[in-house]
């Protein structure tokens, strides 16, 4: 594997958007063609050397390619937008949609993460050490085939409208969740180890939500069958089970209608 | 004085009888003039390469509400999906383009004239305004009749002349182009969440049937004598089974013979077969009745069609059969639109994903092409994927090519899942026919320009016709082995001239001639009945005033009038 | 003589009234009568010649004050500052026609810059819903002619609307409805009692902010579920009550207002709606409406959608793909976030409407606004354009809330040299078109960019 590490020394004016940094576009690249990719400053498009400084060659592939951002890039969206394999790891925090689109390969961001990160994610690992912003996990606008697969760990507290029309992966919240969870979804599990606000599960037809903290305000659609023990995350623990949202239409698998499940933990 | 010289192409052109000699075309301040009458023209050198009228397509849903809404509520259709700009303006959209890439894409696949295929009334100002953001390409837009009150209210009560005097005066108010049906009896049923599925079942509270609708709307039609005749979406369409409904409509027309000075031959145009010609009881059992359909077609020359060829991609549905979009929603679990419109239509909007994967897709793609292959006139059979609903039109390339090639479509059906049950199910496999460049003339521009009467200026090549000419880089001495080949040919032309100006070259578009709008005016004589009765429902049930609602003149863009005068 | 215009439309609400009658004076100059309309509709028209109009645009000074040029030299001053800026922001178009708009689109897209409107900081919701989940809906003649149930659902119109429950919903006698009011049903739910509960048979006081429960107990009944003793705020014998009306109407229309859009949740009270009035449709005849606030605030997002597939939102700045997503190109979060540097204020009045902080971030750069009178926006900007008023003095074609077409009239002219949106944006894309030429000229010629956001045609 190699690394190309990008060093924030030029900060722009306005947002910066960098979809062109990933593995795959950075792969069979030496360092000054990396640095003649193009970023965009509004309508301004610019390479990206005008902003980063630019060390190291890209590997063969982008699974032999390795990214590091370093300096502030909370002022840049759309790091690792569509990428298939490989490795990105941001120092500190980033802007929105970060792993974008992603189809494979790792995102690691150390600090914190704004919206619309993850959103129609169909494989690959997103990391984030501190927060995410709104959407994460979501699908993009009138999509209804939301997240497909893959894995989004943040170890901090998320903002609203979590895995919107989440179809399959895993999502695990570290922290709290803002309201809106799995809304519209049709598979997938999200987990969410401190409390939830709200709406969690809304309009849901398939799939798993783990809350272990409490759930403000709980949607009258769920219903509670029962207690079950589970293992979540590498680890056994009791929970409540409600299935739901029993005012959304649900599928007939075998003759049993299948529903959405909410598990509280005891 | 701008004067070209297509030199030495093909030329194929059914109006003339024209089948692929090696032909000059001139060109003269916008008209087709003898080559021999040119004093300096530019030339255009067209040798090994095909030479036709530019395309006309005779159904089309490409501007107005419905299509809007299907534009606004499918984000998801844009997304990593739109080309780059390359134009004037940008283009966005796959399934439902925006109005500059519905006119740049017509354009570069050599097409000069697009009927849209049902204009809500009411809504008229609003097809005009997106008329006039669509470039290049002349636009006409048929007003739906077959559940609008008046119709109702004057075919129960067998009042031709009546109903004949408010559709003229409609269609100005409108500025349309024709008498659209859209399944007729069954919109209007939909206004109470209700549908009629065969022509015998009663309207609710109107005391009339579809039957009637369409039999006293060919009257009305052939009464005025207008360009196009009656366009009929039949009843209880999409649904296995239905081909012994679509059976009833056809008979429907019978005794009846086109009175027109526009050289139309048809009483009723039958708009996306494929939909139509299904057996079966559900999706399970579904098979292709094309057989019977075509059969009854090609024994009736008072009747055209065109296929509404699925084209197996994911698309965007959208009709004025809204009881039809809520069914389909109720199976697919997609967003629903659904606009009912007072007095008049109604319209609902569903995304959909046709799929080799998918057994329903692959038969209703059988039945699309066996309707072309098993016709015997394909001057009465048209090109169509009633876009966007089962494909967007900027395949047609590509049902170009399965209807010219048994190795595309035998390509195609590699591809499918359920293989063996579309082949039981149809007849697609049993037939070998392919067609030539002629006949696919016939069902893009000469037929659909015959039928909707205005082939005395699109649809060929005779001197005094629009100077629309589209080459295609196509040798028929020496066509392609690879079928590929013919769909990017059809879809990228060598070059189109338009009104005389040469607007596409080597597939891209480099002018916007102006286009036109181009609607029927109908003269009849003063009908006071009608004029109270129009008065009366403006007073009491419409939502706007009547002086609102006839569009004003400066909303009208370009127009093209044809004139019918009933008054002689 | 005074001159009497009829079927005049109102340039106010979305209700778009297009029966006033108004007469003007002899000179063709003042507006003396205006029949039909409510009050606020009549206001509008006696607004247009009341007071001072300004007749010249106005260009801020060193010294703070306002000075008065020329329209050629705004035209040039506002193409400058959208050609030089990295990210322009044009946004407003709550009370512009349908021919500015597309005219505004023009530029924007010429100029490379992020195109909104007012539904942005309004029924931006509705659209967010309308793409997730469609939109069931009807033209107002219909809910007049066929409905016997209406609900209204976090929506006041005996204030925003005044003569909504007239022409359309409650009042109204209809082909079906002969008997208006006493024909049907009327349900409002709203935290607050309002005028509009006053004429309810059933007021439902939902609990701020949880009308997104309420929408899933109702969806819960209908298909037969057990629900809690009490959801936001309502006793479940009453919400039974109520879905037991909703099954059983022949024909019925949710209009749903700001109450539902600008509470927690937004879109997705909205989208619930949606799916509840999608419900409904197993069991009988269900529309719903946005009750869309200004009278052509649905243009926009009509001409925007046959143009670009988007209604609001749109960021051009690629200039060769149009993208859009709310909660990132949406005007108010571009202005928190600092995104855009320099802004065009259409139609509207930001400098009232939009958050302290945006207004302050957008301070920090240039800031025009285009507006027939003085508002706050144009007493913070750089440049003020005034231009006439439509539905006073252009005509043009609006849409009402129920996306049916309005062509509004001309009543009177507008002052002596003042010019129509229409025209202000055409001139200002002729000028961008010299100023990108006069650029090419020196060879700064700008490729399409390549990038991974496009892939090729399908
Ligand atoms: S209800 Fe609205 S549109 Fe009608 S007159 Fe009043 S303000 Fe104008
Ligand atoms: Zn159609």
């Amino acid at each position: 594997m190699k690394t190309v590490t990008l060093t924030l020394t030029n900060p722009s004016e306005l947002f910066l958007e960098g979809q062109n940094i990933t593995p795959d576009n950075f792969a069979g690249k030496k360092a000054a063609e990396i640095a003649a990719l193009d970023v965009w400053e509004g309508k301004q498009k610019s390479p990206l050397g005008k902003y980063f400084s630019v060390e190291g060659d890209g590997g063969a592939t982008a699974a032999e390619t390795k990214i590091v951002l370093r300096g502030d890039c909370t002022r840049t969206k759309r790091i690792g937008q569509q990428m298939t394999a490989g490795e990105i790891v941001i120092e500190g925090s980033a802007d929105m949609y970060i792993g974008g689109w992603m189809k494979g390969g790792k995102i690691h961001v150390k600090g914190n993460v704004d919206s619309f990160c993850g959103i129609g994610m169909e494989g690959g690992e997103l990391l984030v050490d501190g927060n995410a912003g709104s959407h994460l996990g979501s699908s993009p606008r009138g999509e209804w085939r939301g997240m497909q697969g893959g894995m989004i760990r943040v170890a901090g507290s998320v903002g609203n409208d979590t895995a919107t029309f989440i179809n399959g992966g895993t999502i695990v919240i570290g922290g709290d969740a803002d309201i809106h969870v799995s809304t519209h979804g049709e598979g997938g599990t999200v987990v969410v180890k401190g409390n939830a606000k709200g709406r969690v599960g809304g309009q849901m037809v398939k799939g798993d939500i783990y809350v272990y903290g409490t759930i403000e305000n709980p949607l009258p659609g769920f219903q509670m069958v029962g207690e079950v023990e589970q293992e979540v995350d590498g680890e056994k623990a009791r929970f409540v089970h409600h299935i739901g949202d029993l005012g959304e239409r649900h599928p007939v698998s075998r003759g049993k209608t299948v529903y959405a499940n909410l598990y509280t933990r005891i | 004085m701008s004067e070209l010289l297509i030199k030495n192409g093909f030329v194929f052109d059914p109006l003339q009888g024209i089948k692929g000699d090696r032909m000059d075309i001139g060109v003269k301040d916008g008209r087709i003039v003898e080559a021999g009458a040119l004093a300096n023209p530019k030339t255009i050198d067209a040798a090994g390469m095909t030479v036709m009228a530019g395309g006309v397509d005779i159904h089309s849903h490409v501007v107005g509400p419905k299509v809007n809404v299907g534009r606004l509520f499918r984000p998801e259709d844009k997304l990593f999906k739109s080309p780059l700009k390359r134009c004037n303006r940008m283009e966005m959209g796959f399934s439902v383009p925006s109005t500059f890439k519905t006119g740049y894409d017509y354009a570069r696949m050599g097409y000069v004239f697009v009927n849209e295929a049902a204009m809500p009334p009411l809504h008229s100002p609003h097809v005009h305004e997106e008329i006039r953001d669509t470039p290049i390409i002349d636009n006409a837009a048929m007003p739906v009749f077959g559940n609008n009150w008046f119709t109702l209210e004057y075919l129960k009560n067998n009042e031709i002349e009546n109903n004949a005097a408010y559709t003229a005066w409609l269609l100005r108010a409108t500025r349309g182009f024709g008498i659209k049906v859209v399944n007729p009896g069954g919109s209007e049923a939909w206004g109470w969440g209700l549908n009629c599925e065969h022509i015998h079942d009663p309207v609710p509270y109107f005391d009339i049937a579809p039957a009637e609708i369409v039999k006293g709307l060919i009257e009305t039609n052939e009464y005025l004598g207008l360009p196009h005749s009656v366009h009929l979406h039949c009843n209880n369409l999409g649904n296995p089974g239905n081909y012994t409904d679509t059976l009833d409509s056809l008979r429907l027309a019978e005794g009846y013979a086109p009175k027109n000075e526009f050289g139309r031959e048809q009483v009723m145009h039958v708009t996306h077969l494929q939909f139509h010609a299904y057996g079966g009881d559900s999706w399970k059992n579904v098979e292709s009745r094309t057989k019977e359909i075509m059969d009854y077609v090609n024994a009736h020359d008072n009747i055209t069609v065109d296929m509404g060829q699925v084209t197996l991609d994911e698309t965007t549905t959208m009709t004025a059969d809204g009881p039809f979009e809520h069914h389909l929603r109720a199976g697919n679990n997609l967003k629903w639109a659904n606009v009912d419109v007072e007095l008049e239509t109604a319209a609902g909007v569903v995304p959909y994903v046709y799929s080799p994967k998918i057994k329903a897709s692959t038969v209703q793609w059988a039945v699309g092409l066996e309707i072309a292959l098993m016709s015997k006139d394909l001057m009465r059979t048209f090109l169509t994927t009633d876009h966007p609903n089962a494909g967007p039109f900027t395949r047609y390339p590509r049902v170009i090519t399965w209807l010219m090639s048994r190795a595309a479509r035998d390509a195609t059906m590699k591809t499918f899942k359920w293989l063996d049950r579309t082949i039981e199910s149809t007849s697609i496999d049993g037939i070998d026919r392919e067609l030539g460049l002629y006949e696919i003339a016939q069902m893009t521009r000469a037929g659909p320009a015959k039928a909707l009467g205005v082939s005395n200026i699109y649809g060929g090549l005779a001197p005094g016709m629009d100077a629309d000419v589209a080459v295609y880089a196509l040798d028929p001495e020496s066509m392609p082995s690879d079928p590929a080949e013919i769909e990017k040919v059809f879809g990228r032309c060598a070059w189109l001239v338009k009104d005389g100006v040469v607007t596409v070259r080597d597939g891209e578009v480099v002018a916007e001639p102006a286009k036109r709008t181009v609607w029927v005016d109908v003269k009849v004589p003063e009908n006071a009945q009608v004029q109270r009765d129009i008065y009366e429902h403006f007073l009491r049930h419409y939502s706007v005033k009547l002086d609102n609602y006839s569009l004003f003149e400066e909303h009208l863009h370009n127009p093209r009038v044809i004139e019918v005068d009933t008054t002689q | 003589m005074p001159k009497k215009v009829e079927n005049v439309g109102c340039p106010y609400c979305g209700v778009c009234c297009d029966d006033l009658v108004v007469t003007v004076s002899d000179d063709g100059k003042k507006i003396l009568e205006v029949e039909n309309a409510c009050a606020i509709g009549n206001q509008i028209f006696h607004h247009a010649t009341g007071g001072e109009r300004i007749r010249l645009p106005r260009l801020r000074q060193p010294d703070g004050s306002y000075k008065e040029i020329s329209y050629d030299e705004a035209v040039d001053y506002a193409a400058k500052v959208l050609h030089n800026a990295k990210k322009p922001l044009i946004y407003g178009f709550g009370s512009t026609n349908c021919e500015g708009m597309a005219a505004a689109a023009k530029v924007a897209e010429k100029a490379g810059a992020v195109l909104d409107n007012c539904a942005s900081i309004c029924h931006g919701s509705s659209f967010l819903a309308i793409f997730d989940n469609g939109y069931p809906s009807c033209t107002l003649g219909e809910t007049k002619n066929r409905a016997d149930v209406i609900v209204y659902w976090g929506a006041n119109p005996a204030h925003a609307h005044p003569r909504h429950m007239s022409r359309y919903s409650i009042f109204p006698r209809g082909f079906f409805t002969g008997k208006g009011h006493k024909s049907r049903k009327i349900i409002v739910i709203d935290p607050r009692h309002t005028d509009t509960a006053q004429v309810a048979d059933i007021y439902l006081q939902v609990k701020q902010g949880h009308d997104y429960e309420l929408f899933d107990a109702f969806r819960a009944v209908v298909r037969g579920h057990e629900i809690p003793d009490v959801v936001a705020g309502i006793k479940r014998e009453q919400i039974l009550e109520v879905a037991n009306i909703l099954k059983k109407a022949r024909f019925g229309t949710i209009f749903y207002g700001m109450g539902l859009c600008h509470s927690d949740g937004r879109n997705h009270n909205v989208d619930i709606a949606i799916s509840l009035t999608r419900d409904l449709n197993d069991f009988t005849k269900w529309t719903i409406m946005a009750m869309r606030g200004h009278y052509n605030i649905t243009g926009p997002g009509a001409v925007w959608s046959w143009q670009y597939g988007y209604p609001y939102c749109l960021d051009l700045t690629k200039r060769d793909i149009a993208h859009m997503n709310p909660g990132e190109t949406s005007s108010v979060d571009l202005a928190m976030r600092d995104e855009v540097d320099a802004f065009f204020n259409v139609g509207t009045d930001a400098g009232a409407h939009f958050p302290i902080d945006a207004v302050k971030h957008l301070k920090k750069h240039p800031w025009i606004t285009v507006d027939p009178n003085i508002c706050m926006a144009s007493e913070i900007s750089d440049l003020h354009i005034p231009v006439g008023i439509v539905g006073v003095e252009v005509p043009g074609i609006v849409y009402r809330m129920d996306n049916v077409p309005i062509q509004y009239r001309k009543v009177i002219d507008p002052p002596e040299g003042v010019i129509s949106d229409e025209e202000l944006f055409e001139r200002i894309h002729k000028r961008l078109c010299e100023l990108e030429a006069e650029e090419a000229a020196k060879g700064q010629v700008k490729a399409a960019p390549e990038g991974v956001r496009a892939e090729s045609e399908p």
